[in-house]
């Protein structure tokens, strides 16, 4: 319960990494038993604020409070000591081990195992209960859903006797309906009295999650709120430092001559598990096609097969020339030869090469380009920097600096590189999985819009989406994938998120003309 | 964890790792009752106080910077070819066919044949884990150590039964011919008048380094490089961006294989001029700790060459001028690869941690 005290004050903080000033004295408090949220755009200084909460980074000046006491964290396990606990984007859970072996990792005592696991499945049986987490100890976490794989990070946590807290973008892996018990779940531990902060980019769950929130822009903390006293409008400009469109504006389509057709696309994964079950449609030039649906029902294989990255069988024709699905001529190059630009669902998978520098990335999938090469034996690094440097002026890359390698960018910057290398190769076809994946409110904007000036351009679009709100907003027509098969044609303006919602789960679609 | 300023990481990590390793070995030898002082004085002496050991420290040092560019090359494919040694043997006895084919009219000639014959014949040693690796997916790191056993047996028997001329007692090839013999550094003139006794450190020094500048140049200034780099870093991103997996292990896998060759120039053709049994002696292995040392980058491989080189010859001499056992060389290479490499970890958290600690009592800093 909310006792007026406060579990977490930051005074001062500061850190530099570099030139890069990442935290700039940041001030901030959060009342014992609340939910506090922390908003702000990719690069904005969050992950290194709780990094320094978690002993991850050593703040350069500034103190930390916990419970009123001023307290050094010098590394994770004094985080831990301290009454801190942190739940990761990416889990942190050793796949073939139990739930309860996971739980006890780190925390175990003595040099026998039973003991800890009797205890900690005691113990792990009341949280259960209190906290609504209803989690099988003995389960494996490979068997888990990436949901109930969360609850056992925030298992790991309690089990830690965590105090406090740290959820970076939880919900960026959960369906909605696991996202609502997620916050179900965080609601009953602020009645048992925990602190919670809460980092996430998407403003619906800051409105309905939390008590406080706090906006951060360019490493400096430039508003702590009461959430009920804002609106989603005046926190995206907080964050963002100008008004922004929430809604995409853009003209009605034009669509041209048949640019891609696809029939009867087959795609089997490595274990000969068919993945796409015969799927055909055509996207026109100066259209874009949406694809909605729950993660996994076979966008990623379409993507794939589409892009050369995995073999297919049935019918692809670009601008009416077919294009081979397996063996030579089906690989990534041939398809950028052949005018299709592949903006991958997961830009740390494909898209980048984290340890390479931008303007090596930049190159990435197009190092044959002859703009690219200093004569027949040695590319032109030089002219690949310049063109860098105006990509990433273009594409408003911060900082634009060619040297630095990606993994130094935040996500949304990341994001802006390789839709900057696909988008400015002017291809005929763009694919565009999960465009704006962990990407932040002013970088969406600007994707959204490049997406829509490429349409208008008379470029063919396909988007791939997990977010409903980005196809509705975008597409031009809306397919919905389900199981491997599309479900079903929808014109934008004649459906709602309850119909593509039923599609997506399988259920109706009537398909009107493909 | 902090990150350390280019210098530290550059510099500063390795030689604390040496340092560490100098008083590991300076301890062992104490307690055997050696004086670590003597030691020091007779190996550094030894390889680098004369131009006599230094004739020896730079023939060592080649043969390393060319196992070490091997390992190198491959690396940043993400291959782990630890086949440098096989790879070495088989460039041996390209080296010793193309010496025995001919009566040479000049070593310029014999040194540019000899030379692509030792590559071919490596390449193609590597070639068979490479071809291995990329279509069937055997491990690279399984099937290059158990080419380096082959190659050894292939070796004895080549050389018992094939390549022994009628009549000689050692399991060895004839006497290369006069005009494949390689200037040594005593040899050519300029550098005779520094190099005043025979030595064995020979012209391929030279092409060692300009190896140096080529496997750079590949891999860091061409479309070729760029591939391989990339595929190194991350394969699924590889395949994303069209490179083609299998030609990017078969090139790097072959240049490699061609490099560890190449070492045999230096040693067969440059020092013993007849093809011995076990030719590489381990160059092929002390190639991987070279490699992990100079950071797979080629100018850290000649530094890293470099020190082994003199690790070697030292200890050589540590055998020779004192009652402290040869082996004692292996101790101290084994302590400098522990450290350098295995270690490095350690080492470099130690630093960051006390970087960190030196910039928060910045003043103005609370």
């Amino acid at each position: 319960m909310a006792d007026g005290t406060l579990a977490i004050e930051l005074k001062g903080i500061s850190k530099a990494f570099g030139p890069v000033q990442a935290n700039r004295d940041i001030n901030f408090a959060v009342p014992r038993g609340t939910i506090h949220g922390i908003i702000g755009e990719n690069g904005a200084g969050k992950s290194t604020l709780m990094s320094i909460l978690y002993g991850f980074y050593k703040a350069d000046a500034g103190q930390i409070f916990i419970g009123g006491k001023p307290t050094a964290i010098p590394d994770s396990q004094s985080a831990i000591r301290a009454g801190i606990g942190m739940v990761f984007q990416h889990f942190k859970l050793v796949q073939n081990f139990t739930v309860l072996e996971n739980v006890i990792l780190g925390a175990e005592e003595g040099q026998l195992l039973n003991r800890s696991l009797a205890k900690a499945r005691k113990v792990l049986e009341g949280l259960s209960r209190d906290y609504d987490l209803d989690v099988d100890p003995d389960a494996l976490i490979e068997d888990l859903s990436v949901g109930h794989q969360q609850r056992v990070e925030i298992l790991k946590a309690l089990y830690r006797q965590a105090d406090i807290l740290i959820l970076d973008e939880p919900t960026g892996v959960l369906t909605p309906a696991e996202a609502d018990h997620l916050f179900r779940i965080l609601e009953g531990l602020k009645d048992q009295g925990k602190t919670i902060i809460l980092i996430t980019h998407k403003l619906r769950e800051i409105m309905e999650a939390t008590d406080n929130v706090s906006v951060m822009r360019r490493g400096t903390m430039v508003a702590t709120v009461k959430t009920a006293g804002t609106s989603p409008e005046e926190l995206a400009e907080l964050m963002v430092g100008r008004k922004v469109l929430l809604e995409v504006e853009k003209k009605p389509a034009t669509p041209g001559a048949v640019v891609l057709k696809v029939e009867d696309l087959r795609v089997s994964d490595e274990h000969k598990v068919e993945r796409l079950k015969g799927v055909s449609f055509e996207i026109r030039a100066g259209e874009i096609l949406g694809i909605a649906g729950v993660a996994g029902n076979g966008q990623s294989e379409l993507l794939a097969a589409l892009g050369g990255m995995m073999r297919a069988t049935g019918k692809v024709t670009l601008n009416g020339a077919e294009l081979p699905l397996a063996g030579k001529g089906s690989d990534g190059q041939s398809r950028r030869r052949a005018g299709i630009a592949h903006v991958p669902e997961d830009r740390h998978h494909y898209g980048l090469i984290l340890d390479f520098t931008a303007w090596e990335n930049v190159a990435f999938g197009y190092f044959n380009e002859p703009e690219y090469q200093k004569n027949a034996l040695f590319m032109d690094n030089a002219a690949l920097r310049e063109d860098t440097r105006r990509k990433m002026e273009k594409y408003d890359v911060r900082p634009p600096i060619p040297g630095l390698a990606a993994k130094s960018f935040s996500g949304g910057n990341q994001q802006k590189i390789v839709v900057a290398r696909e988008m400015e190769q002017n291809p005929d076809l763009l694919l565009v999985g999960q465009p704006t994946r962990g990407v932040d409110i002013g970088a969406i904007e600007f994707i959204h819009n490049q997406i829509v000036a490429l349409r208008d351009a008379g470029k063919a679009v396909l988007l791939v989406s997990v977010e409903l709100d980005e196809i509705l907003s975008l597409s031009d027509r809306i397919a919905v994938m389900f199981d491997g098969r599309l479900m079903g044609f929808r014109d934008p303006e004649k459906t709602d998120e309850r119909e593509l919602g039923m599609m997506m789960a399988g259920m109706a679609g009537q398909g009107e003309a493909a | 964890m902090d990150r350390l300023p280019r210098w530290a990481d550059v510099a500063l990590v390795p030689l604390i790792s040496l340092l560490l390793a100098a008083i590991i070995s300076a301890l062992v030898l104490l307690s055997i009752g050696q004086s670590p002082v003597e030691a020091f004085d007779v190996m550094v002496d030894g390889a680098l106080g004369s131009a006599y050991g230094w004739g020896y420290t730079l023939y060592y040092t080649t043969s390393f910077i060319f196992t070490g560019l091997s390992v190198t090359f491959a690396f940043h494919a993400s291959m782990f070819n630890i086949g440098g040694e096989g790879q070495a043997q088989l460039g041996g006895l390209g080296v010793a066919l193309v010496a025995l084919a001919l009566p040479w009219p000049h070593w310029t000639l014999a040194l540019a044949a000899a030379t692509l014959g030792a590559a071919l014949f490596g390449a193609a040693w590597a070639a068979i884990p490479a071809y291995l690796q990329a279509r069937r997916g055997s491990h690279i790191v399984i099937t290059t150590i158990m080419f380096n056993y082959i190659a050894a047996a292939f070796l004895v028997y080549l050389l018992v039964d094939v390549l022994r001329p009628a009549g000689q007692m050692d399991p060895a090839s004839a006497r290369f011919p006069e005009g494949a013999h390689l200037p040594a550094l005593n040899d050519i003139p300029g550098l005779n008048l520094i190099f005043t006794k025979p030595v064995p450190a020979n012209v391929t020094l030279f092409i060692a380094l300009a190896m140096a500048v080529v496997v750079w140049a590949i891999l860091w200034q061409t479309r070729l490089g760029y591939q391989i780099r990339a595929f190194g870093k991350s394969e699924p991103a590889a395949r994303y961006a069209g490179i083609n997996p299998t030609f990017i292990i078969m090139v790097a896998m072959l240049m490699s294989g061609a490099l560890a060759g190449m070492m045999s120039v230096n040693n067969v053709m440059g020092e013993a001029e007849r093809l011995l049994q076990n030719s590489s002696e381990g160059a092929g292995f002390i190639g991987i700790a070279v490699a992990l040392m100079g950071r797979n980058h080629p100018f850290g491989v000649v530094l890293a060459a470099l020190l082994f080189g003199f690790l070697y010859q030292g200890g050589a001499e540590l055998g020779l001028w004192t009652s402290i056992p040869i082996e004692m060389r292996i101790v101290v290479q084994g302590l400098v690869i522990l450290f350098t490499g295995a270690l490095d970890m350690m080492v470099r958290m130690l630093l960051a941690r006390i970087f960190a600690l030196f910039r928060s009592r910045q003043p103005g800093v609370a």
